[in-house]
This record gives C-alpha cells, sequence and structure tokens, in this order.
C-alpha cells in the first residue's frame, strides 16, 4: 500500500530541495515517489510506503516545515470538498473525537480573519466533535492555497492531515550571528546543513573536509551524528586566534565528542593514507577571490633546497612559513575527485562547492570522475556569478565499467593568479563580455 | 592528534607514499592528554575494520601502551539496534578501544618519517604537515636532473 503526501517545502534554495528529499530518502532507506514537484511552488506530492516512511523522510529535513497526508486536491473548493468526500469519508470517524486545529496556509496570496473563519467553516461536514486546541492538538488539518504571482485566484488548493515537523529549526540553533569561532568564508549554517544531508552524514560515520576553515562542514555534519575531521593549508584557521577555535565551536553546540581532530595539510600533499576509510567529504574549496587559490610550493620553482638559518634548518624552526604557490582552480577540483575515489568507501558521498560565472555553460563545467557517480547539481545563483553544489557517490569497485585513467589536464601556462584561475579573473572583470562597459559587482 | 586520526597519516612527501617505512609515521618527545569522550561504540564498529592493526599497535608502543597482536573482532551493528545488543565481552574490548584510539591526545611533540626522516610538528594537538619548498616538489626531480 502507498499513499500520497504532501511536502511543505520552504521557497529557498529550490534547486537544492528535491537532491535533499532523495538523500534522506536514501539515508532512511525508503522508496520516495514524486507525483508532483514545481520549482515555483513550495508544495510538493509524493508517495510513500506508510507514516512511519513519512516521518523518517522529514525529521531531518533542512528545506521543508513538514509534511502531511494528502487528503484531496483540487482547482476549487467545490472540487475540494467532493473530493475530500469521495476518497476520504472512511476515515473521519477515527478522528472524529480528536482534538483538533485547522491551519490555513496560502502562498502568495491571503484572507482577513474573517475569510478565513467561514473557510474553515465550510468543512463542517468532516463532523469533528474533539475540542479544539491551538496548542499540541490530537490532528491538525491544513487547507493550502498555492497563488501565481498576483493572481486573484488560486491555481491549486489542498488539504491535509500533519504528520510531522521537519530540522528547519536546526538553521538557528547553528546560526552564524552567534558562532563564537568564524571567518569571512564561513558557511552559513543552512546551507552547511544542506550539504551534510546531501553528503548523508550520520551516526558511526567518519566525515572529513579538507578544506576546513573554520569547521561549519564539520559542525553540520556531526549535528547529525557523524565523528568528524578536517584539515586546512592555511594554520591560522584551524589554530584559531584568541581562545577561539574549531574545537571552542564544537564545545558552544556541546558536540565535541564528535570531533575527531584537526590538522595542517595541503591537499596536494596530503597526509592521508590513501585507502578506503572515509564515510564523506564535504567542502568548500577557496575559488581564489577572497581566499587565495593556493598550494606547497613556489612560483619560479626555485627553492630545491634545504636554506640553513645559523646552521640550523630554517624549516625546523617555529616560524618557518613554506612557500606557497597560486593553483588553478580545475586542477584543484580533479584533485578533489581523485581523493574521493583513493578514500571513500563504496556508496559514501562527496559534496563540493564550486563557483562559475552564470553566462557559462553550466553542465560542461562540473568535473566527473569514472569512479564517481554524478548525484546531483545544485545552483546558489548571486548578480553574475553562481556557485554550485555538486554531490557525487563513489560506485563499488565490481561495478566500476571503464577505469579509465584520468584524463590528463592540459598544463596551464603561467605562474600568476589570474592566468590559473578563469573564474577570478572574471570575477574581477566584473564578469563583462567584451566591449560592454565596465560595472560594479 | 588522536591515536586513531595517527593510524590514517603517513609521510606528506610523494616520494615517501611508496616505501613502508613511512608508515606508520613515529612519535617523538609526545606529551599525552588523557580525555573524556562519550562513548560511541557505533562509529568504533564501522571504522575498526578500515583500521591497519599493526600500525595501531607500532604507536601504541611507542607511546606506552599495549594492545593485543590480533585485531579485535566485534560483530556488525544494524542500524536499528542500540548499544543494550553489544555483548559484555565485546563491550570490554569497546571501551578498551576507544579509550585508546579517541581519548589519548597527543598535544605536544614530532611525527616522523622512518623513510626520510621529516618531523612533522605537533602544537596543542595540532598537527602540520606542510612541507619545505625542497621537500614538496619531489615529483618534479627527475626534470632538474634532464640537461
Amino acid at each position: 500500500m502507498s499513499i500520497d503526501y504532501l511536502v511543505r517545502f520552504v521557497q529557498v534554495h529550490e534547486t537544492f530541495r528535491k537532491p535533499e528529499l532523495e538523500a534522506l530518502a536514501c539515508l532512511a532507506k525508503i522508496s520516495l515517489e514524486f507525483l508532483f514537484y514545481r520549482e515555483c511552488s513550495p508544495f510538493c506530492i509524493i508517495r510513500l510506503h506508510d507514516e512511519k516512511a513519512a516521518k523518517a523522510l522529514i525529521s531531518r529535513s533542512v528545506l521543508s516545515k513538514g509534511i502531511y497526508e494528502l487528503w484531496a486536491r483540487a482547482t476549487t473548493y467545490e472540487e475540494l470538498h467532493s473530493n475530500i468526500k469521495a476518497a476520504r469519508s472512511a476515515h473521519w470517524p477515527r478522528y472524529a473525537s480528536s482534538s483538533f486545529r485547522f491551519d490555513i496556509d496560502v502562498y502568495q496570496g491571503s484572507h482577513s480573519a474573517s475569510q478565513q473563519r467561514k473557510l474553515i467553516e465550510s468543512f463542517d461536514y468532516l463532523g469533528f466533535e474533539g475540542p479544539i486546541l491551538m496548542k499540541q492538538p490530537d490532528q491538525i488539518y491544513s487547507i493550502f492555497e498555492d497563488y501565481d504571482w498576483s493572481c486573484p485566484v488560486p491555481k491549486q488548493i489542498y488539504f491535509g492531515r500533519w504528520i510531522a515537523g521537519s530540522q528547519r529549526d536546526a538553521i538557528n540553533t547553528y546560526s552564524l550571528k552567534s558562532r563564537r569561532y568564524l571567518s569571512t568564508t564561513s558557511m552559513d549554517s543552512e546551507l552547511s546543513l544542506i550539504t551534510a544531508n546531501l553528503t548523508l552524514a550520520a551516526p558511526g560515520k567518519l566525515f572529513y573536509d579538507p578544506f576546513v576553515g573554520t569547521g561549519s562542514f564539520l559542525i553540520a555534519s556531526s549535528h547529525f551524528g557523524a565523528v568528524t575531521m578536517g584539515s586546512d593549508i592555511d594554520g591560522r584557521a584551524v589554530r584559531g586566534k584568541d581562545g577561539r577555535n574549531i574545537v571552542t565551536n564544537f564545545q558552544q553546540y556541546e558536540l565535541l565528542e564528535k570531533y575527531l581532530d584537526g590538522f595542517i595539510s595541503d591537499l596536494t600533499h596530503c597526509p592521508l593514507k590513501m585507502g578506503r576509510i572515509l564515510d564523506g567529504i564535504m567542502c568548500d574549496p577557496p575559488y581564489g577571490v577572497r581566499e587565495g587559490l593556493k598550494v606547497l610550493g613556489t612560483r619560479d620553482g626555485s627553492g630545491k633546497e634545504a636554506v640553513y638559518i645559523n646552521g640550523e634548518p630554517a624549516h625546523m624552526q617555529d616560524k618557518y612559513i613554506p612557500p606557497k604557490k597560486p593553483y588553478s582552480l580545475e586542477a584543484m577540483l580533479d584533485d578533489i575527485l581523485e581523493f574521493a575515489a583513493s578514500t571513500l568507501v563504496d556508496h559514501a558521498r562527496l559534496s563540493l562547492w564550486m563557483p562559475t560565472a552564470n553566462d557559462e555553460e553550466i553542465e560542461l563545467g562540473a568535473p566527473i570522475h569514472p569512479c564517481l557517480d554524478t548525484i546531483s547539481v545544485c545552483v546558489q545563483p548571486f548578480n553574475k556569478w553562481s556557485r554550485r553544489l555538486l554531490t557525487y557517490q563513489r560506485i563499488p569497485e565490481h561495478e566500476i565499467k571503464v577505469r579509465s585513467k584520468p584524463k590528463t589536464r592540459t598544463a596551464i601556462e603561467g605562474s600568476k593568479a589570474d592566468d590559473l584561475n578563469a573564474f577570478r579573473k572574471r570575477y574581477f572583470q566584473g564578469f563583462k563580455t567584451q566591449g560592454e562597459p565596465e560595472r560594479s559587482l | 592528534m588522536k591515536i586513531l586520526t595517527t593510524s590514517f597519516l603517513t609521510c606528506a612527501v610523494k616520494a615517501c607514499k611508496s616505501s613502508p617505512l613511512s608508515f606508520p609515521l613515529h612519535y617523538k618527545d609526545a606529551e599525552l592528554e588523557q580525555s573524556d569522550i562519550a562513548y560511541n561504540p557505533r562509529f568504533l564498529i564501522n571504522i575498526l575494520p578500515r583500521i591497519d592493526w599493526d600500525a595501531v599497535r607500532v604507536t601504541a608502543t611507542e607511546l606506552g601502551f599495549t594492545v593485543p597482536e590480533e585485531k579485535p573482532e566485534l560483530p556488525a551493528l544494524d542500524a536499528s539496534s542500540s548499544t543494550d545488543t553489544i555483548e559484555p565481552a565485546d563491550e570490554k574490548t569497546l571501551r578498551e578501544l576507544h579509550t585508546l584510539l579517541l581519548e589519548t591526545e597527543v598535544r605536544e611533540g614530532k611525527l616522523v618519517c622512518g623513510n626520510c626522516g621529516h618531523e612533522y610538528k605537533i602544537k596543542e594537538g595540532i598537527a602540520n604537515f606542510l612541507l619545505p619548498s625542497h621537500l614538496g616538489e619531489f615529483e618534479l626531480f627527475p626534470f632538474c636532473f634532464l640537461h
């Protein structure tokens, strides 16, 4: 038996909503079928096995408010009432004596209080005899109206019974406004939690972020129960300052037991032993705009010999800072995919954020790897550029069809950040096309 | 740097990766700290099959702990079961693993590669694996000697 449910999404980060629900279905091992979904609507109809599946599915969702058992959908109230009577009358007696309340949820429209009252009274025929309770009733019934922008009549009306709420509140719990250790590029709590959901963070798993920064992704995946570790080429980020660091962030949220370790390293010279040990990798690599995209090395290839100061090797001294050189974003993305293919266990996921100019061909830019399936591509648009969340899943060894060698990337000439990184160059040129007058971002 | 993390780390120098001497890294002048961390059997059971037990033994011995010669065998834990279903004998093993792998931390000291001898410093529990330029680009060396 299958039942239809209505998911009340929020109308933000639209392209992330379906992949999040699919990831949660995968995590809860339930089958999920989309019957109705539109980017322009917060109402989505899905088919699930039972109420238990509905609760399991929604309990970790960040981009929805809740899930309802769908009693009827229609374009007019006349039709809605007759649909409820036809399909659901057998169910009414079960709720006849339960305490209840009615909610009205209108998207892009509104009703006055008296109109609302009249609307609720039109459902009189349901014959609910139980007491009306505004706080914690046994049942909540909801009338949903979906309007097109500035249209006088709704294009769709739904009626449903409340089943369970989501975890949208976690956005406030982990809000950057109250987080004590931050940097200019800390990922906001909503997108961090969504990324953790897409990467399937869960109790018992080991997660890693190779560009950890202030640890936003680690916090989000540890919130969902994963044990996490991170590294960064910038030692200042890992160590923190003035008694504020990643560890104190974990302490702030009482998640310290889920934090394994942080260390200072460069992904191109990673000290992790290559082996299938990770259950998830989440990262937001530097784009070379607000933070430099650098790896160990020198621009001119110099520094092949150890330097000594007063007879002591300079690199063994406390104040030593290893030289770093700019690196290309494309090369870094390829490195991340190769790293993920070597370290993720079967079916484990990699989520990574990457920027693109809006006029570039979207699908072409996403890197691919023979050992990784592309699961989803979600887009967060800004004015002239956007960033995308790419999610991959490690294909089990025996299912990999062609174990072709990863494509050899054409070496990019140059040692300046602009030569290596087309996105950075276009960002600082204001994304203007040739001949267009310069405009500020 | 916890013992579990140590068991996943090798030398960052690319030329060392192929040498068996580079794994595990060896502790030098290690100052240990024992902390109280919530017991997480699900995580231990999940991670144990991925651990190189010989490496854990080397590290543990260097730090003055004794561990069994063979990797302990633990039952699989299915997603719905709770910690209550763990046998008392397994529980004891798990608690011991928990203390060694997750509650024992090296706060200060060095991790040394057995192949190249490079020392990675650990300060306030954070290890630094950044390499000086003469160690970082070994893969370019052949080109330097071409002519």
